[in-house]
């Protein structure tokens, strides 16, 4: 490999490990925000201490996990500049004012509204703290607006024009709203809502396995596992919608998921196999006949385009294929596991066996999310900018060397804030939450 | 009407750069004085940055952030010569910004650890943002002098950000911490009055350009004021540092001398964004991306500076329990 291609390999595997270790934080405080605005409110209606101490357990899980987003998102910000400067002087002038808008109207906001929200509960009078804490998930939801944005846009490039030999915003409108926006960002705020339900399932489910009795940690299970029964089709159905839109827009990435290597009508529904890249076929494939095209064009002798379309500019199936059905078979999981919690618990408490399945879905969230963004991601290749910009186009002169060692520092810091935070998360989840006697 | 938007942003960003020098400064420092201190000090010492650590941040996200998307082209410059002390700063701030939390919910030889690596990470985050200013300041000239230069200029950071953290806790702390804080100012001044005095011998013999600004009669007379005052602050600060005088007064003269410094550097830069090889011109954004961010600018930024004040009402007075206590 020579040295150009080594240092293009390092920049995408040192930002693609920044990413999505960053993505994990926020994915679960969007959702997390949102049940501390419903446990400070229930707090609020009937004073029950059990409420308050359960806002106090999950504001500290959150104050984590909100630090890890934070400092992580740091090293983004300086690492689109570094690794990316292509990005920069290419579409700078449409990136870079959707960056300074997230950082102006949320990150600020969320910042300082969480030092009330964590601090300031005897400071402030009650409607104030709510209002806070309300702020506070406002700002990471608009953070996510913002972000998505500029993603979306780099997956759907409209409303940028070409003056000068740069490309700027012709309409800003037509760039924030760019046709798979609406689409993704649902996506998204959904598996924020899903990662935030399955986590706090998963971890009051710990601290029933230890504490079968625990006040707090029932309330929590129930809240979070009808939450789930509720957004989990919710996020099937969107995430339909969303295939169909990058269907229409990005076909390339469809075909890459679906292992369909020739344009074909009534094209068979892949389960499971092993795409070979160099015979151009899937080994060992498990399919139903006219699924895919089925799904894709509600039509069993629809026509699909497969990836001989796209030579050469079309992603690796791999990731794509496998990814995809990581991601799908997660939900699955998620959608028989919350659906039959809710039923097993209005029964009465639940049994072991359920109590340690939930437990074991903690961070399925996580599993399924990051999955979703390799598939959408690795998608894109070989374009950052869909038709606008190549990825190999971006990258920097930082060389190899100097970016080995810095990949090398992230990784190690990143292994131990990782560990470090599932030691003390499931540290604080199993001592649970402590109620205080009510003066 | 024909506003220059260039010279528009690089005030903002100016602005945003000093304004996460003097706030999250503080914090840093208080991190550096950690094992200075005992582990009750501590917890009140963490009590007193806590609701405020991660919007003082924020500012260097927005600082860097205009560096990025109004001056794209001195980004990739600044950010490429200065990409390993960045690596270093950012696990530095990683190690420090996750620690808050860990500190208080580990136990044990996990919560010693945390400590430690506490006040490692505003070690080495302050280490290696003075080391960047030094680089920054010289226009990144190659030679073992100015690397030497910029380890000093690191090293005083470090003792500015200790000066700024010990007014600090002069400001929010009682009894014996605050004894304590008084003579950590002092030392905190002493390295500072160092560093000041060696950036403004150094820089303009480093450069042309800013001797040119600065030695060129009558104007000389003229630019001797902040010099000037910044002497007569650090003496007024030296005198203040003593528990009759109003205890906001060494933090307010703390912060008074960054400013100071900070025109100082300021004028001796611009209108360069990498010294004597851009201008600001050079470097910006197209005017279409600007305007859109200058109306978001100018809309948003008052709503920042109203909470960010409400925030230090609501946190104002001696600190008195840890976190979450």
């Amino acid at each position: 490999m020579d040295a150009a291609a080594e240092a293009l390999l390092l920049a995408r595997a040192q930002f693609g490990l920044n990413i999505a270790f960053h993505i994990l934080f926020p994915t679960l405080t969007i959702g997390l925000a949102w049940f501390l605005v419903y446990f400070r409110v229930c707090y609020h209606r009937n004073g029950d201490a059990a409420w308050l101490a359960t806002y106090k357990l999950w504001v500290k899980v959150f104050a984590l996990t909100f630090a890890m987003g934070v400092v992580s998102g740091i090293v983004m910000s300086f690492q689109f500049g570094t690794n990316w400067p292509g990005f920069m002087n290419n579409v700078g002038n449409i990136a870079g004012p959707l960056l300074a808008y997230e950082v102006l109207t949320a990150f600020f906001l969320e910042a300082t509204f969480l030092g009330v929200m964590l601090f300031g509960m005897k400071r402030v009078p009650a409607w104030l703290h709510i209002l806070s804490t309300i702020i506070v998930a406002v700002g990471t939801s608009l953070s996510a607006f913002w972000i998505l944005a500029l993603n979306s846009w780099m997956h759907t490039p409209t409303g940028h024009v070409m003056v000068d030999g740069v490309w700027i915003a012709g309409d800003w409108l037509q760039v924030i709203f760019n046709p798979s926006f609406p689409y993704r960002l649902t996506h998204m705020m959904l598996a924020s809502g899903l990662t935030a339900s399955f986590a706090i399932a998963g971890l009051s489910a710990w601290r029933l396995l230890r504490e079968a009795g625990d006040a707090s940690a029932m309330k929590t299970l129930r809240a979070s596992v009808l939450v789930a029964a509720i957004l989990v089709p919710l996020q099937i159905f969107v995430g339909d919608l969303h295939g169909l839109n990058t269907l229409k827009h990005q076909p390339a990435k469809i075909a890459a998921i679906e292992g369909l290597w020739e344009t074909q009508k009534g094209a068979p529904l892949v389960l499971f196999a092993v795409p070979n890249e160099q015979t151009r076929r899937n080994d060992f494939a498990i399919e139903i006949p006219k699924g895919a095209a089925l799904v894709l064009k509600h039509d069993a002798d629809g026509e699909l385009k497969g990836l001989n379309e796209f030579e050469p500019d079309r992603p690796p199936v791999a990731p794509l294929f496998y990814g995809f059905r990581l991601m799908v078979g997660v939900g699955v999981g998620m959608l028989l596991l919350a659906w039959f919690g809710t039923w097993r618990l209005r029964r009465g408490a639940p049994p072991r066996a359920l109590l340690w399945t939930f437990a074991a879905f903690t961070f399925s969230g996580w599993i399924a999310t990051l999955a979703g963004w390799i598939v959408t991601e690795v998608g894109r290749q070989p374009w950052l900018v869909t038709g606008v910009l190549r990825t190999a186009d971006a990258v920097g002169n930082i060389t190899g060397a100097q970016l080995g060692a810095s990949l090398t520092g992230y990784v190690l810091t990143y292994t131990l804030m990782l560990l470090a935070y599932f030691v003390v998360i499931t540290h604080m989840a199993g001592k649970g939450a402590v109620t205080e006697v009510q003066p | 009407m024909n506003i220059d938007l260039a010279v528009i942003f690089a005030a903002l960003m100016g602005v945003s750069i000093l304004a996460y020098v003097v706030l999250d400064g503080y914090d840093l420092g208080v991190g550096m004085l950690m094992p200075a201190a005992t582990p009750e000090q501590q917890d009140l010492m963490v009590a007193s940055i806590g609701p405020f650590w991660d919007a003082n941040e924020t500012w260097l996200v927005l600082g860097i952030g205009l560096l990025l998307v109004a001056f794209p082209k001195a980004h990739g410059v600044v950010l490429g010569q200065l990409y390993l002390p960045v690596a270093i700063m950012l696990i530095g701030l990683m190690f420090r910004g996750v620690a808050f939390e860990f500190r208080m919910k580990a136990e044990g030889w996990h919560a010693q650890l945390w400590n430690w690596l506490f006040w490692f990470g505003s070690f080495m985050a302050s280490l290696a943002q003075g080391f960047m200013l030094g680089r920054y300041i010289t226009g990144f000239q190659p030679g073992v002098g100015y690397w030497l230069f910029a380890i000093l200029v690191g090293a005083s950071l470090c003792g500015g950000y200790v000066l700024l953290g010990a007014t600090w806790l002069v400001l929010r702390t009682e009894g014996e911490l605050q004894k304590k804080a008084y003579a950590w100012a002092r030392w905190g001044l002493l390295w500072v009055a160092l560093g000041v005095a060696l950036v403004s011998i150094a820089t303009p013999l480093a450069s042309e350009t800013v001797r040119d600004k600065w030695f060129d009669f009558p104007r000389t007379l003229w630019l001797m004021i902040l010099p000037g005052a910044s002497v007569a602050t650090g003496l007024w600060l030296w005198r203040s540092l003593r528990p009759e005088v109003a205890d906001w007064k060494p933090f307010a003269g703390a912060v008074t001398i960054y400013v100071l410094a900070f025109l100082g550097l300021a004028y001796s830069i611009f209108p360069y964004v990498v010294v004597d090889r851009m201008t600001i011109w050079d470097a910006a954004s197209h005017d279409s991306a600007l305007r859109f961010m200058m109306w978001g600018a100018a809309i948003v930024l008052p709503f920042i500076a109203g909470y960010t004040v409400f925030s230090y009402r609501v946190f104002r007075g001696k600190v008195r329990e840890a976190l979450y206590s």
